[in-house]
This record gives C-alpha cells, structure tokens and sequence, in this order.
C-alpha cells in the first residue's frame, strides 16, 4: 500500500513540475509563438525591421484597391487603433472580404507593408447566409440607433455647453460617427 | 472488498475482461453506425450552407469530431498508463496499447482534414501556427509511444516506458486547446465550448455533435477489438487463454 501510494505521488508530482517547466518555457517563447503582430505592434516598433513577418488584421471597410498597373492590390490592415497599408502583388484568397480577418506575410518599406503571401482568416462563427443577413441588418439597426442617440445627446451637450465652452464646439459633434463599428 | 455490489477488480484481469469486451463490441459498433449515418444525414443533407464559407464547411463534421477526438484518446490513453504505473495492473497497459493506433488516426484525420480545409478558405494548407504545430506535436507523441512499446520486447517494460511518454506528452493536451486562445493563430477560435454559447447554427451543430459520438463508439469498439487481440497474444501461456482459443476453434 505504501508503496502505491509513493508511486502515485511521484506521478502526481511529476506532471505537476512538467506543467510548471512547459508553461514557463513557453511564456518565455511567448512572442515567438504569435503566428502574426497587429498594426498596433507594428507602430510601436514591435516588429522585426528588415526581416519578413507576418501581421494580422481586419481589412479596412472601403480599403480594397487594385493599384493602375493592374496586378498589385492594396488594402489597409487595422485592429481598429492602427492602420498599416499593404501592398500585395498576386491572387487575392476567396475568402479575402473588407471587414473580415486577414493574416499577410511580407517586409516593411516606408511605412508599408509589403506582402509576399496573404491569408484570409475567418472567424468561428457558422450559420446560414438568411441568419447571417438578420444579424447583419440587426446590427445596423443597433447603430444607427446608437449613433441616433449619441448624437441627440451629443448635439444636447454640446448645446448647454456652448456659452461655458472655451474649446472650438466642432469636436464633440464630429466624435461619435467618427469610430467605425468592429 | 466482496461485499460491494460490483467488484470493479474482477474487470481488471484480462481474464474476465475478454468475454465482457466482446459483449460490448457489437452494441458500440451499432451505435457508431447509426449516430453516424444520423449526423451524415444532418451534416450533408439538411445543414444548410454557411454565409462565409458555402458548402466548403462542410468537411467541419468530420474535422471537429477527429480533433476531439485526437486529444480525448490521449488523455484516456494517459490515464490508463498512470494507473498501470501505480497500481501495476496488466489490462492498464494493454488498454492504453490499444487505443494509441485509433488516436493516431484520428489526429492524421484531424491534420489532413484541416489541411485541405486550409487551402480553399485561408489559401494555405499548412502554417506553422500554435495550433496546427501542436497537433502536429499531439500525431508524433502517438506515433513515438506505438514505436517506442514496440521497440523494447519485454511487455512490461514497454508499458512501462510507454507510460512514462504517454504521461510526458499530456502536457501538451492543454496546449493544443487553449493555443487559439493564449496566443494569435491563423486557426480560428472554438465555435463550441463549455463557457459560451456555441458560435454555429443548431442544426449544423446537431449535425457535428453527432458525428462525435459516432467518433467516441467507433473509437471504443474499435479500442476493445485491439484490447481483446492484444489480451491473447500477451497471455497467450495461460490456461485462460488456451480455453478460449479451443473455444473459438471449435465453433
């Protein structure tokens, strides 16, 4: 009995030490294990200079270019805070959409980013296209709503603040259509 | 101990644990057959497509069960070896033997479902990312303990040593699930776990649910099939065995 009891101990503690020693090496991998940096990261400085890498996004709503020589698309990459440009010469893949998540690999030059391989990436979220319309349009109505609000409250504020504002009145009225919905 | 109702020992000699696994065979078999066609049926038929993907998504109820079901074998199979390293019980080692080849198929299923899942929506068929790596990792732990018992002759000794990777490689379990979590992967998060609401349309759900307890029984059934196997040739000396050998010759 006594004897099991040791072994099971040694089990025990064994996986235990194993857990501690794999979560500290990779804590310490941490930054090597990210598959891809946010423009965030990339405007920070974060990111490896004149070594390729890859950075993560959404595609801007509206971004999307095909440049004049035909080939060359451009797209900006945000997390919503930070913006990078992207330049990527070939086929873009299916599920590439402004709006969904992209993942691109390739160099920075002058605050550009040039892509070698662009990958789209999807979310989790599964459902039919009439479901995804409702929930679509669902949203839009939950903005506008929003964005009606704000700026009745906005537009109020900003009203009975007038004669006590010492700043240019302009700002408040600007600042809720400004952020783009996520 | 004998006054309980079950005596759950006598199931762990091989002895009495062989006739008891060809019983449950049939019923798991049964079982997988029909979840299975049931969720074919949902999944393929009656799911409907998806906004993002089209019909593309489909390869979902057969990428999702194999994953789970790539991480759960290893956990049974990690549990099975530290009982046989604690308690030195002989079926311990056999069952975790068995269910190694099954787990291994189904992290392969899981890797080479996702690569050519990959290639038509992100536009890859593989990245090094957390989460493809560490499934890699999970494919190779398996197939290290099938070559690693097979390599050392003494039964006991393989299990053994078997045990001791099969405990090893349980850190990474957590690793491969959490990984679309802890870290940026091109891999997308869980569309169903324990804390949210799934992410899917019920009846794709449904669908894929099924499938994985389709996956459980094939795995069990086929787990038991190998046991059983196993079972004769390790004991094949006994009394216990040549009886049931006469037994089958005879029908």
């Amino acid at each position: 009995m006594k004897a099991r009891q040791k072994r099971i101990a040694l089990i025990l503690g064994g996986l235990a030490v194993l857990g501690i020693a794999a979560a500290l090496v990779l804590n310490a991998l941490n930054s090597n294990i990210a598959f891809y940096v946010s423009p965030t990261d990339v405007a920070a400085g974060k990111a490896p200079q004149g070594k390729a890498f890859r950075i993560g996004g959404m595609v801007k709503e509206g971004s999307l270019k095909r440049e004049a020589d035909g080939v060359t698309m451009s797209f900006i990459v945000t997390d919503t805070e930070k913006d990078l440009p992207v330049s990527y010469k070939g086929i873009l893949p299916d599920l590439f959409q402004e709006g969904k998540g992209v993942v691109a690999q390739g160099k920075l030059a002058d605050g550009r980013f040039i892509a070698s391989e662009v990958l789209a990436k999807h979310d989790e979220n599964y459902m039919p296209p009439e479901a995804a319309k409702a929930v679509g349009d669902a949203h839009e109505r939950a903005a506008a709503n929003k964005a009606k609000a704000e700026a009745a409250q906005g537009g109020a504020a900003a009203a009975s603040a007038a004669p006590t504002a010492t700043q240019p009145a302009s700002q408040p009225a600007t600042q809720p259509a400004a952020k783009p919905a996520y | 101990m004998n006054n309980r109702l079950i005596n759950w020992f006598k199931y762990a000699s091989p002895q009495s644990f062989y006739p008891l696994a060809g019983k449950m065979i049939p019923w798991f078999v049964a079982l997988a057959t029909v979840f299975g066609a049931a969720g074919l049926w949902l999944g393929l038929a009656v799911a409907p497509t998806d906004f993002q993907q089209g019909e593309g998504y489909r390869i979902i109820f057969i990428h999702v069960p194999a994953s789970w079901m790539s991480m759960f074998i290893y956990l049974v199979m990690a549990f099975w070896a530290a009982l046989g390293l604690a308690y030195n019980t002989r079926l311990s080692g056999m069952m975790a033997q068995a269910l190694a080849p099954t787990g291994a198929l189904m992290a392969f299923l899981s890797l080479w479902t996702g690569a050519l899942w990959g290639k038509p929506m992100w536009g890859t068929w593989w990245v090094w990312d957390a989460r493809l790596t560490s499934e890699l990792i999970l494919l190779f732990l398996y197939i290290g303990f099938i070559a690693l018992q097979a390599a050392i002759d003494d039964p006991r000794r393989a299990d053994k040593a078997g045990a001791v990777l099969a405990l090893v490689g349980s850190v990474n379990i957590p690793i491969i699930y959490f990984s679309v979590k802890w870290w940026n992967t091109l891999h997308q998060g869980a569309s169903v776990s324990l804390n949210k609401a799934p992410a899917m349309a019920s009846i794709m759900l449904w669908g894929m649910l099924l499938l994985a307890l389709s996956f459980w029984m094939y795995s069990i059934a086929v787990a038991l099939y190998r046991a059983r196997t196993i079972m004769l040739e390790r004991e094949r000396g006994t009394e216990w065995v040549k009886e049931v050998l006469q037994r089958e010759g005879a029908k």
